[in-house]
This record gives structure tokens, C-alpha cells and sequence, in this order.
């Protein structure tokens, strides 16, 4: 089974594509917590490259396309906004958030926790997040 | 409308109930409460988070960048009635036991008048 979706980049698509992957997950009969999560992980990717890759720019769009492969979910995510660097990732501190009264910076550490996989491809155009996560 | 959230008032108690899904959309509302001065009068902040069906980054870190500001002023903030799926969230981060989250109303008034 695959299945896509492609939006312009604006924020309130956020609750269109965790629809669109709620959806889809509920043919696999997950657990709410499991369900829970992957759409969680799914929609911090697509909240970075909503407001940080493309600055929000409605003109801009991005898809995601999502598949069960055997065992496992792999939703690929792909934009030609500004590519995230993951090299230059570093895992937050959240005490140190709490100290700093910051808000933004930990939707990535929750989707390395969440996901099996996380991956960042570019070639110069075209850039592509690759989640897998097993749900057997 | 995502998010909406109700303020009511008892004596020394803010009581916010979120009723809807927080995300980087809908999280700003959830900051401007938190944000409006009038809140430092108080001694707790309770949330009720019982129709909080979905929390994402953002919304947690609505949450981060207001508790030290909190913890400064003395003011206890206290999460009760959170559906499990959204509790998972804040214990992926280790957020559960950084901030005060309790089962229920009552549980949350006993803490808030230790």
C-alpha cells in the first residue's frame, strides 16, 4: 500500500498531514501510543521544513509519500527548501532549555527517539527525509 | 480552531484547560496565556489537560521556555488529567520528570497547598 500527499507551506497543513497520516495508520491497528508517535515524528519533520527550510512560504510545497514495507512504515518527506544539516545536529539539553527559557529545538531529538531510521538526502534541488519505523 | 483554552480563576489558582491539539500552528495561543502578566499574581498555574488530544514540539516548548520564569516566581505549574499519549510524549524527552504531572484535579490541589 502507498499513498502521497503535497502541500503548500503553511503552517496550518500541519493538522492536514497528521490527518492524512492518521489515516493511513489506522489500517496498520496500531497502538494509540505507537500511532501516536509516528504521526508525532511525521509532523516535527514537516514543521522544520514548513517554517525553517522554506520560511513559510505558501509558493513553496512539500510531499510526503508513505508505504509499508514488510515490517516496518517509511514515510519520505521531500522539499526544495534550505537542507538540513544533519552533521551539524547536536542533541538538546533540556535543562538547559528549561535555564535558557528557550522554546524551539528539541523536534528532532524527538524524532531520532521515536523512529528506527532518519535520514537526510539532497542533491542540490530536491531534498528527501527518510523515516522507517518497524510496527511488527 | 486547533486549540482552544479556557482561564478560570480560584483563589490563588489559574486553571487553563486545553481542549484540542498544540502544535507549531496553535501553540502561539498557548504562549500568549502564558506570557500575559496578569499570571504572576497568581501562586499556581493548573493545567487541564484532559481534551489535549495531541501535543508536538512546540507546544512542550511553550511549556520549557515559561517554567524556569515559573520556578523564579514561585509559581507552581501542574499537569493533570493527561491522556496517556500525550504524557508519552513529555516522558520521550525525559520532560516528566523535570515538570509535575499528576492524575487528576484533586491529586493537583493537594500538591499545589504542600
Amino acid at each position: 500500500m502507498s499513498n502521497s500527499i503535497r502541500v503548500n507551506c503553511t503552517k496550518k497543513n500541519l493538522k492536514l498531514i497528521r490527518d492524512f497520516v492518521t489515516e493511513y495508520l489506522r489500517t496498520l491497528a496500531l497502538s494509540d501510543i505507537l500511532m501516536n508517535q509516528i504521526v508525532l515524528a511525521v509532523d516535527e519533520i514537516c514543521a522544520n521544513l514548513i517554517i525553517h527550510a522554506n520560511h513559510e512560504d505558501p509558493s513553496k510545497y512539500l510531499t510526503l509519500k508513505v508505504q509499508t514495507v514488510k515490517d516496518q512504515v517509511k514515510f519520505e518527506i521531500s522539499d526544495q527548501g534550505r537542507a538540513f544539516e544533519q552533521s551539524n545536529y547536536r542533541e538538546p539539553n533540556i535543562q538547559e532549555h528549561i535555564r535558557m527559557g528557550k522554546k524551539g529545538g528539541v523536534g528532532i531529538a524527538l524524532v531520532n527517539r521515536i523512529m528506527d531510521k532518519v535520514e537526510f538526502v539532497t542533491d542540490g534541488t530536491q531534498n528527501t527525509c527518510l523515516l522507517y519505523k518497524k510496527i511488527r | 480552531m486547533p486549540m482552544k483554552i479556557t482561564q478560570e480563576i480560584r483563589d490563588n489558582t489559574v486553571i487553563l484547560t486545553l481542549d484540542g491539539e498544540l502544535d507549531a500552528s496553535s501553540s502561539v495561543i498557548l504562549d500568549e496565556e502564558l506570557s500575559d502578566p496578569e499570571i504572576m499574581k497568581y501562586t499556581m498555574v493548573l493545567v487541564n489537560c484532559q481534551n489535549l488530544n495531541y501535543i508536538s514540539s512546540a507546544g512542550l516548548g511553550v511549556f520549557i521556555s515559561h517554567l524556569q520564569r515559573f520556578e523564579d516566581a514561585q509559581i507552581r505549574l501542574i499537569f493533570y488529567n493527561m491522556q496517556d499519549k500525550v504524557r508519552n510524549v513529555f516522558e520521550i524527552l525525559g520532560l516528566d520528570l523535570l515538570m509535575t504531572i499528576v492524575s487528576d484535579y484533586e491529586e493537583a490541589r493537594s500538591i499545589a497547598n504542600e
